[in-house]
């Protein structure tokens, strides 16, 4: 381990990485290090065997939903840079960001968070959130603790209420508007320290 | 031939400085290290050492904080190695708060579920994949001051020539003369050890024995702590193990056993090793009754633990030490306790180890380095200094089971030592996590629901 500079050197295209995700140098170096640390292997990539060791995560019910998201459909390893610009999703939003319709949505925006949200449900990345998909998450967070009618009873209930145009699923649109009122960049952000 | 003669008096010479010089090294060897040894006493010289080393990584560390700044590098700052803040609600705090923003209802519904309940689990995971508590016990502590060793430097580039310079001479000191010297005192230690027990094998059983043994047994190890120059302050002598007792420790490494050892004597608990570990614990326990255990006997549970209740039943015998965790652990923790040394229902005497990382790190990483490569790096660092606590004994109580009782001991020596008291089995450092834990977060979660549950239904 050599000082901020000589670690960020080996990064390649570190530049368009911190444009691209706002991280600081320092966070970027912090991020590389885990990355190694996960790595114990030590081939650049991280599978999602590397993933499984962590503790928490493997203790949370939708552990492995998470780790999913790290790798885009088809890939079975994830590199440092994809690494960076999901964990990007959790940076607070910048407040004072113009709002300008033509430019892209920069990762750690509210849109952003509420996309990978919606992710996290909709696993099979059709655009919707079948009740097929919500009884999943509902059966990850509460499996044993609950029986089949009663999880049914709660799918049907949450699809009632957020369920607009009555197609039995929710869009990104609907469940947009679900969430209105909370404060997502307060719940889906992480405090990063300097 | 005239030059052939010429050499013959700086011969004679040399030869007679190289014998002065070894006859005053060994002397003082003698002198200061073996003697005192033999008798418990110290001159206190490895005290004044460790003031000594402590004002000059003070300064080493200051001259590189001065020349980063100097130069605008940014420092990785060791000590603050967290990546981020996390936020210590719980579960039911976080699910009210994100309810009571987003719920356009009244709070009678309050515990049902929504669709953003989700981002608490999303948060946390993604927390945990950043940063989590584990992960980092298993890896050696960083530090927050330079001990001029670069081992455990992250920051290390060239600031100044004077620090350069002194690193230097570190390594010439430790290497050339620390080395050797303790290398020598190891050998020692551990020649000694097994030619006074084998002689001492040879006595009849009886109170002699046992008084020759303990004596042998202190000596040998505490040579053993000067071979590794550990300062070691050991705090409430009064609670020190008995008869009949359990000894329990936290583990950090093999040094542990050395340093428990020579203030006391105990009886070991462990495998039988080949090579020079074996020629050691089998003259060991010619002097008096050790543990040990062939390779098969090990699986066998039971077997196992009637060995160690007989042994505490004989009021005679050593009080057994044992390290319950199971593996090293950094030293910033004490992991989960294996229950089976808390069922033999004895009286339990814990002590807490804590190693002062300033002067080097004792943590033995075994997936890192192997043993003798773990020795060379423990005597070529400045010192070890340490300090153990011994405990008040405990006893497991009426309606407790071993689980509850490891982990009451668990709790006692954490809080002692100034150590994180985790909940983790240490054997996760090469295993995963079981179904248990996950269950346990899906009831908490369903208990907010539940009882609207079984109204809805």
């Amino acid at each position: 381990m050599g000082s901020t500079n000589s670690t960020l050197s080996r990064i390649p295209n570190v530049e368009e990485l911190m444009q691209e995700t706002g991280f600081t140098p320092a966070h970027i170096v912090r991020l590389y290090d885990r990355f190694e640390a996960l790595d114990k292997e030590k081939t650049g990539h991280l599978r999602p065997q590397d993933f499984g060791a962590i503790n928490r995560l493997a203790m949370n019910p939708i552990g492995d939903r998470i780790i999913g998201s790290f790798f885009s459909t088809g890939q079975e390893t994830v590199d440092f840079h994809s690494f960076v610009r999901i964990l990007a999703h959790f940076r607070p939003a910048d407040k004072n960001r113009p709002k300008d319709p033509s430019m892209p949505q920069p990762v750690n925006s509210r849109t952003s968070k509420l996309k990978f949200a919606f992710q996290l449900y909709d696993q099979d990345k059709d655009g919707k959130i079948s009740r097929a998909e919500l009884l999943q998450v509902l059966r990850s967070m509460l499996e044993m603790q609950v029986t089949e009618e009663q999880l049914e009873s709660i799918a049907d209930r949450t699809i009632q209420e957020a369920d607009l145009d009555k197609d039995d699923a929710i869009s990104f649109e609907e469940f947009r508007k679900s969430l209105e009122k909370v404060n997502i960049d307060h719940k889906m952000s992480i405090r990063f320290l300097r | 031939m005239g030059l052939f003669l010429d050499f013959n008096p700086f011969d004679n010479l040399l030869c007679i400085l190289l014998g002065i010089s070894f006859t005053v090294w060994f002397t003082l060897l003698l002198v200061f290290i073996i003697v005192p040894a033999i008798f418990g006493v110290s001159f206190g010289i490895r005290q004044l050492y460790m003031k000594t080393l402590l004002k000059i990584f003070e300064w080493a560390t200051h001259r590189i904080e001065r020349g980063a700044k100097d130069n605008n590098h940014l420092l990785y700052k060791p000590y603050s190695n967290a990546i981020i803040a996390k936020e210590p609600t719980s579960l039911e705090e976080e699910i009210k708060e994100i309810r009571r923003s987003g719920s356009n209802r009244d709070l009678d519904h309050a515990s049902e579920f929504e669709m953003s309940d989700i981002f608490y689990f999303c948060r946390q995971g993604v927390e945990s994949i950043m940063d989590d508590e584990v992960t980092k016990r298993f890896s050696a502590e960083e530090l927050e001051s330079w001990n001029l060793l670069t081992r455990s430097n992250y920051n290390f580039q060239h600031i100044s020539l004077r620090l350069t310079v002194l690193w230097g001479l570190g390594v010439v000191i430790r290497y050339g003369f620390l080395l050797p010297l303790r290398v020598t005192l190891a050998f020692t230690g551990v020649g000694l050890l097994v030619v006074l027990t084998s002689i001492i094998g040879f006595l009849p059983n009886g109170r002699m024995k046992n008084f020759l043994s303990e004596q042998v047994h202190l000596m040998c190890y505490r040579i053993c702590v000067r071979a590794l120059t550990a300062i070691i302050t050991y705090h409430d002598s009064e609670n020190k193990p008995k008869n009949g007792g359990i000894c329990v420790a936290n583990h950090t490494s093999p040094i542990d056993v050395i340093i428990l050892a020579s203030d006391g004597c105990y009886a070991m608990v462990g495998q039988i090793h080949g090579g020079l570990m074996g020629v050691i614990q089998k003259s060991m326990v010619k002097a008096c009754p050790h543990i040990w255990f062939e390779r098969s006997e090990v699986k066998d549970r039971h077997l196992v633990a009637k060995r160690l209740s007989d042994h505490v039943e004989d009021k005679t015998k050593l009080p057994i030490l044992i390290f319950p965790e199971g593996t090293c652990i950094n030293n910033t923790s004490v992991m989960m306790f294996k229950k089976g040394s808390f069922e033999i229902g004895s009286t339990v005497y814990p002590v807490a180890i804590k190693y002062d990382p300033r002067f080097g790190d004792a943590f033995w990483n075994s997936s890192q380095f192997g043993m003798v490569n773990y020795l060379l790096r423990m005597m070529s660092s400045w010192a070890i200094v340490c300090s153990v606590w011994y405990l008040p004994p405990m006893t497991r109580e009426e309606g407790e089971d071993a689980v509850q009782f490891a982990n009451r001991v668990k709790a006692a020596i954490a809080r002692q030592g100034g150590l994180v008291d985790l909940l983790w089995d240490g054997g996760l450092k090469r295993g995963k996590v079981k179904d248990t834990f996950k269950e346990e977060q899906q009831k908490l979660y369903s208990k907010i629901k539940l009882p609207v549950i079984g109204r809805e239904v």
